[in-house]
């Protein structure tokens, strides 16, 4: 059994003159929730598509659960919520997942267990009877999620899963994925909150053109966080700036202030003795955690317009 | 089986929807005042008497009938081309389809389960609406048709036929333009019909060649005609005096055409609906 839940290769797509996505080229892990993050219109939601067999790749090739794209066995261990989750509005929500659970070919009795059971999680049952028209988008969406994971899958597509929730649904939305993530189960996340993505996500892809531009970790207890040291001294000559390489990315240079992109705090000290020992007066050095959001709009690049 | 979810699906979508129950309503109204029409009909035709007077009422009752049932026809085309209308395209506009694709379901099982689902329900509406006509007929003039069975199968290919249209329809056009397209190909059959029987009638050969051409094309009239002459009397018939007999009837060879024609239809929904983006 392949390690990876999801691998892509090259993967492509193109809609007459527009090209949605360009190559995306990215390896999920089993076990691990994966955020994936860009702008509207970086081709996310089409990528999502088509590693779920609903839209056909223009190019390229991959894997979903060790099984070519599009293979329908492989569907049935895949949930999925939808962006904009839609609905017969005439079902009511006990009635949709038991058809759901028809598709999956789920025994009657089991069916109707983990319908009764999911309809309980997301806080339904008091609805579950009633037609889908009467419901608010925050029931719709909690409806969607139970559907989802209605197949028990091992892998699990959330697009914009909290859009349309309140607090309290957020924090059910945060809390089922960390269960889900206890079970084992892949979780692959396209978000636009990136405080929800920190919080619940273990790595993160950008994509920016329809094409995946930085892959990292978003590992608790501080492993793997990324900090941005800025550091203010007057008479620092060339070779002591290009020095300051060894310590981190380099991303601003200009006058008295150069800013750094660290791995670690634990380096502040010895860029302070780097500098002082180059013969530069150290007026100021701080190290700042750079937020998902601080990273986004680095990564996107200033000359993006909002979308 | 996924395909039997489907079919049940459809079949529950149906029966709750705002639109069924208008055209059982609209049905329920036309069955109300045809048996009210027909109850004067006979009781005028009663009064006269002798073989000429009975001929003529065997004539008017079995044209009634026939009437009756050419108005359930019109509403079944309605009901077979509104019911499945924007099944397919209006879900994949919406989304609905979205968490349905992403299951371990073919895209044939999601076609031709919609498909039969709506078929059942328009046959469904079909043999209630003319089976109330033939009731009436035989409680108010007891009388009946013959060939019934043979010219409701005829209707039901009908059926068959404007629901595959409809569903093709559905998988690569817009709800709009399907619909637009399903009635503009139902009304062309049934001008190119009525020019057939005109043709058929002043004996002109060009003209009668169009209305089979516009058969092969779209086959709906065809099989009404084929239906209207089944239910009318042998001598009735071949009189060839009706309204609904002065063409020639459509052959066997037809009804081939009309399942030919339906299982390309279902090819080419399935076929559109396979490598459609949802």
């Amino acid at each position: 059994m392949t390690n990876a839940a999801i691998e892509t290769r090259s993967l492509r797509k193109r809609y007459g003159e527009k090209l949605a996505v360009e190559d995306l080229s990215l390896t999920v892990r089993r076990g691990e929730v994966f955020g994936f993050l860009g702008p509207n219109g970086a081709g996310k939601t089409t990528s999502l598509k088509m590693l779920l067999g609903l839209v056909e790749p223009t190019g390229g090739a991959g894997t979903l659960l060790g099984a070519p794209l599009g293979d329908r066995a492989t569907r049935a261990k895949v949930g999925f919520l939808p962006e904009h989750f839609r609905f017969p509005e005439w079902t009511s929500a006990r009635e949709l997942l038991r058809f759901h659970g028809r598709l999956l070919e789920l025994p009657d009795t089991i069916a109707r267990e983990r319908a009764e059971r999911l309809l309980g999680t997301v806080d339904l049952l008091d609805a579950a009877h009633r037609p889908l028209r009467g419901y608010s988008k925050g029931m719709l969406q909690r409806t969607g999620l139970a559907l989802a994971l209605l197949g028990e899958p091992e892998l699990v597509f959330l697009d914009e899963p909290t859009s349309g929730l309140d607090p309290l649904g957020r924090r059910l939305v945060r809390d089922l994925i960390r269960a889900e993530r206890d079970k084992g189960t892949t979780v692959f996340l396209n978000s636009h909150l990136l405080g929800e993505v920190e919080a619940t996500c273990d790595r993160v892809a950008f994509v920016k053109g329809g094409r995946v531009v930085r892959e990292r970790a978003l590992a608790a207890e501080g492993e793997g966080v990324e900090f941005e040291a800025v550091l203010r001294a007057s008479g620092l000559d060339a070779d002591a700036r290009a020095g300051l390489e060894r310590f981190g990315r380099v991303l601003h240079d200009e006058g008295d202030e150069v800013r750094l992109s660290l791995a670690s705090e634990s380096a502040l000290p010895e860029i302070a003795r780097w500098v002082v020992e180059r013969g530069a007066s150290l007026r100021h050095l701080s190290a700042d955690h750079v937020s998902l959001e601080d990273e986004f709009l680095e990564v996107m690049g200033a000359d993006h317009r909002p979308g | 089986m996924r395909f039997l979810a489907i079919v049940r699906f459809t079949l529950e979508e149906a029966a709750r929807r705002r639109v069924l129950l208008a055209m059982l309503l609209c049905g329920g109204a036309f069955l109300v005042l045809y048996a009210v029409g027909f109850h004067f009909l006979v009781r005028d035709l009663a009064g006269e008497k002798g073989a000429m007077a009975t001929l003529t009422r065997q004539f008017v009752v079995n044209m009634f009938t026939i009437a009756g049932l050419f108005a359930v026809n019109f509403l079944m085309v309605m009901s077979a081309v509104l019911l499945p209308v924007d099944t397919l395209s209006g879900e994949i506009t919406t989304g609905v389809l979205q968490t349905v694709a992403a299951r371990p379901v073919a895209r044939a099982e999601i076609v031709l389960g919609k498909w039969l689902g709506h078929l059942l329900v328009v046959w469904g509406y079909l043999l209630a609406l003319a089976s109330g006509v033939l009731a009436i007929a035989w409680f108010t003039a007891h009388r009946a048709p013959p060939h019934v069975p043979a010219a409701f199968a005829c209707l039901a290919l009908e059926a068959a036929v404007l629901v595959s249209l409809s569903i093709a329809g559905g998988a690569r056009l817009s709800t709009v333009t399907n619909g637009v397209l399903a009635f503009g190909l139902f009304g062309f059959a049934f001008l190119g019909g009525w020019v057939e029987q005109i043709g058929s009638f002043v004996n002109n050969d060009a003209t009668r060649n169009i209305g089979t051409v516009t058969s092969l094309i779209m086959p709906t009239d065809a099989m009404w005609h084929l239906a209207a002459h089944l239910l009318q009397p042998p001598f009735l018939a071949q009189m060839r005096m009706s309204p609904f007999s002065m063409g020639p009837v459509p052959s066997a060879a037809m009804v081939v055409w009309a399942v030919l024609w339906i299982v390309a239809a279902l090819a080419s929904a399935v076929r559109g609906f396979r490598r459609r983006p949802l």
